[in-house]
């Protein structure tokens, strides 16, 4: 009985809370939903919105903008777009990208994509950030990056003609406040959605890969191969990745301890996120220190160039002899599957391009 | 998500038919699970530190563990077989996964049995059905597809003592190429007429030592990876299987 009653009161206060608008008349953003792949559908859990943060044409338009406006960095030249470049995947072909001071980071900029399917919800190589918007915090602050101040990125914008009006039409105020910004450009990051390559057009029945590609999926899915498919998805896990963080046989001792800096957990150095394998055609250098400049490079390491460190992935498992030594046969062909998960239409589409 | 609704439904079910107030109240049972090596209690604080000593010998660090129960049933003296719904994906450095069921609502009286499968049976077993399961935890399609049961992970020390990877993975048999042998177990263990008169915990738990023991002895020198499509390995480890669970049930004197 109590039980009832309590679900019953329960029920009541969100129906009050659903009709509760006590924002001005000129407020009402245009609710959106994400434009779901097909297969992302088929497959995956519902992606994740942040209640706080719906998804509004108003605050996706706005946060495209603040993507591409270099007025949130401190000098105002810097835009999040100077290193994450559409055509690119949403990263930066320099090994380590160039702050606004000339600084160069130590790490490589990471591609942007399906971020509202990161089910573990930890951003960056190191998982120090813990929601989209929590991550888009961080760069504008960054000493080696946009090294400006949020008080004065705030009031950089509040100072155009424009920006306060289109924080009105996102949010229902004028005045600009950082938590606003973060908003914004996380619902405009949560539209860049990678799910139609030709690889997903394969699952789909609409296309036929070659018998290259086909027998490099196989090597991707062969424990005794490639087994790649333990940490970076499947034909069941259409992210190719598993968002969790491994050391993947790259150094025998560190100078990056990844996860290890953010948990303080010795068994957590060097490891870093499994980054998702679409779009590695236009994203490389490849790893979060971008050694590796082709995606041979890559399957090389995989392949012959393992070393053992202490908390090294035990699916690194022939490591004693540096990997599995593919053939050069298996390699290619693994290499022409990964390419099938690159999808062009995702780099060129209008909606992604800078509207400034 | 779904898990937890059903069992709601359940809970307010049955409270809601409980509106004679002399009758003995429903009980709440949470069932838990949890590992040990012969005994000794596991968890993730071992991960990659604790050392332990299989049957055949080898010093092993264990860095992951995850399994999957299904189908837990109780059964009663009035021969009622309450299936709780759902399955569970145990990761033991998720505290969050250790338990099946917090909440669970069941009539007092005498239990006899519980029985669940390790895995899914066969039935369950789908390829691509349960997006959960989906981001890391599908059994290859050319091994018979469907999902794991369990990945245990770590590294063991070979004859020269130095550190090799081993990878347990269990799940659907290979026979050969397109023919493939259901491997889960079905796992029935006597609660002996166990009274459950008040709210009570069941303990689902696993002996790892027990992977390695009986009936093979397992040797990490000869198979540490590479198993998921070895059809010996995946039945190797299906005996040896049938011996690792056992359960403890305990009434909490309110
Ligand atoms: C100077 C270059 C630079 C600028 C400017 C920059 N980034 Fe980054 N971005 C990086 C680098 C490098 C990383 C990886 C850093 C790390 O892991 O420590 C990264 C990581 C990220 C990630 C993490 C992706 C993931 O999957 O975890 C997101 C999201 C992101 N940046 C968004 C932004 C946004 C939004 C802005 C603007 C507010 C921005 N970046 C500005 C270089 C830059
Ligand atoms: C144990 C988990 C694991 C397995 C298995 C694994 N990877 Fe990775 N992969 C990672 C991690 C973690 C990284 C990032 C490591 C880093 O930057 O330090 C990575 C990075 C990569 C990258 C670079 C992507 C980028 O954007 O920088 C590629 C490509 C890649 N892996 C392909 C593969 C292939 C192909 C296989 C199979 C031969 C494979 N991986 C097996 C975990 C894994």
């Amino acid at each position: 009985m109590k039980l009832n009653l309590i679900s019953l009161v329960f029920l009541s206060v969100i129906l009050f809370s659903c009709s509760n608008d006590d924002s001005g008349p000129d407020y009402n953003p245009t609710e959106v939903g994400l434009e779901v792949p097909e297969i992302f559908d088929l497959l995956l859990p519902d992606p994740l919105i942040p209640a706080n943060n719906p998804q509004t044409v108003e605050g996706i338009a706005l946060g495209r903008k603040l993507f591409y406006e270099p007025l949130l960095s401190g000098d105002g030249t810097q835009a999040c777009a100077d290193c994450h470049f559409a055509e690119n995947a949403f990263t930066d072909p320099d090994r380590f990208s160039t702050g606004i001071d000339g600084l160069i980071g130590d790490r490589n900029a990471m591609p942007v994509f399906n971020v509202a399917w990161n089910f573990n919800e930890k951003f960056f190589w190191d998982g120090r950030a813990l929601s989209v918007e929590d991550q888009a915090f961080g760069p504008v602050v960054n000493l080696i990056e946009m090294n400006n101040t949020w008080p004065n990125a705030v009031a950089s914008l509040q100072a155009t003609d424009n920006y306060p009006d289109l924080f009105l039409d996102a949010f229902g105020t004028a005045t600009i406040d950082s938590v606003l910004v973060t908003k914004a450009i996380a619902q405009f990051e949560r539209t860049l959605i990678s799910g139609n390559s030709r690889f997903d057009k394969h699952l789909l029945g609409e296309i036929t890969l070659t018998d290259s590609e086909l027998n490099g999926f196989n090597v991707f899915m062969d424990e005794t191969k490639g087994d790649c498919f333990h940490c970076h998805g499947s034909d069941a896990n259409p992210l190719w990745t598993d968002n969790i963080f491994h050391n993947n046989g790259l150094d025998t001792s560190f100078e990056d301890i990844g996860l290890g800096k953010v948990t303080n957990d010795p068994l957590d150095h060097g490891k870093f996120k499994s980054p998702s394998l679409r779009n590695l055609a236009y994203s490389a250098p490849y790893m979060h220190d971008g050694r590796f400049a082709t995606l041979d490079d890559v399957i090389n390491h995989y392949s012959e160039g393992l070393v053992w460190s202490y908390t090294i992935d035990p699916l690194m498992k022939t490591f004693a002899e540096g990997g599995v030594h593919l053939s050069p046969e298996d390699k290619a062909d693994l290499k022409a599957f990964l390419l099938s998960l690159s999808e062009p239409e995702f780099t060129t589409n209008p909606d992604f391009q800078d509207p400034n | 998500m779904k898990n937890i609704a059903l069992l709601l439904i359940l809970a307010i079910a049955f409270v809601g038919c409980n509106d004679d107030d002399d009758s003995p109240s429903n009980v709440v049972m949470s069932i838990n699970l949890s590992q040990n090596w012969d005994e000794t209690n596991v968890t993730a604080a071992d991960f990659g530190t604790t050392e332990f000593t299989n049957q055949n010998g080898e010093v092993l660090k264990i860095s992951k563990l995850r399994y999957l129960i299904s189908k837990v049933t109780l059964y009663n003296s009035y021969g009622d077989a309450i299936e709780l719904p759902g399955y569970n994906l145990v990761d033991i450095s998720d505290d969050n996964t250790l338990s099946f069921t917090k909440n669970a609502v069941f009539p007092p009286g005498t239990y006899t049995r519980i029985s669940f499968v390790y895995g899914f049976n066969e039935e369950d077993n789908i390829d691509n059905a349960y997006e959960d399961l989906n981001i890391d935890w599908a059994w290859p399609d050319m091994l018979g597809g469907g999902y794991h049961f369990m990945q245990q992970e770590g590294t063991f020390k070979d004859p020269n003592g130095d550190p090799q990877p081993y990878a347990y993975h269990n799940g659907t048999a290979r026979v050969s190429e397109g023919v493939f042998e259901q491997n889960f177990i079905t796992v029935d263990i006597d609660l002996e007429d166990y009274s459950i008169n008040d709210n009570a915990i069941i303990d689902i738990k696993m002996n790892i030592a027990e992977w390695f023991k009986n009936p093979n002895t397992w040797d990490l020198n000869v198979f540490s990876g590479g198993l998921m499509g070895n059809y010996d390995a995946q039945i190797d480890m299906n005996q040896n299987g049938q011996n690792v669970f056992s359960v403890d049930v305990a009434i909490v004197e309110e």
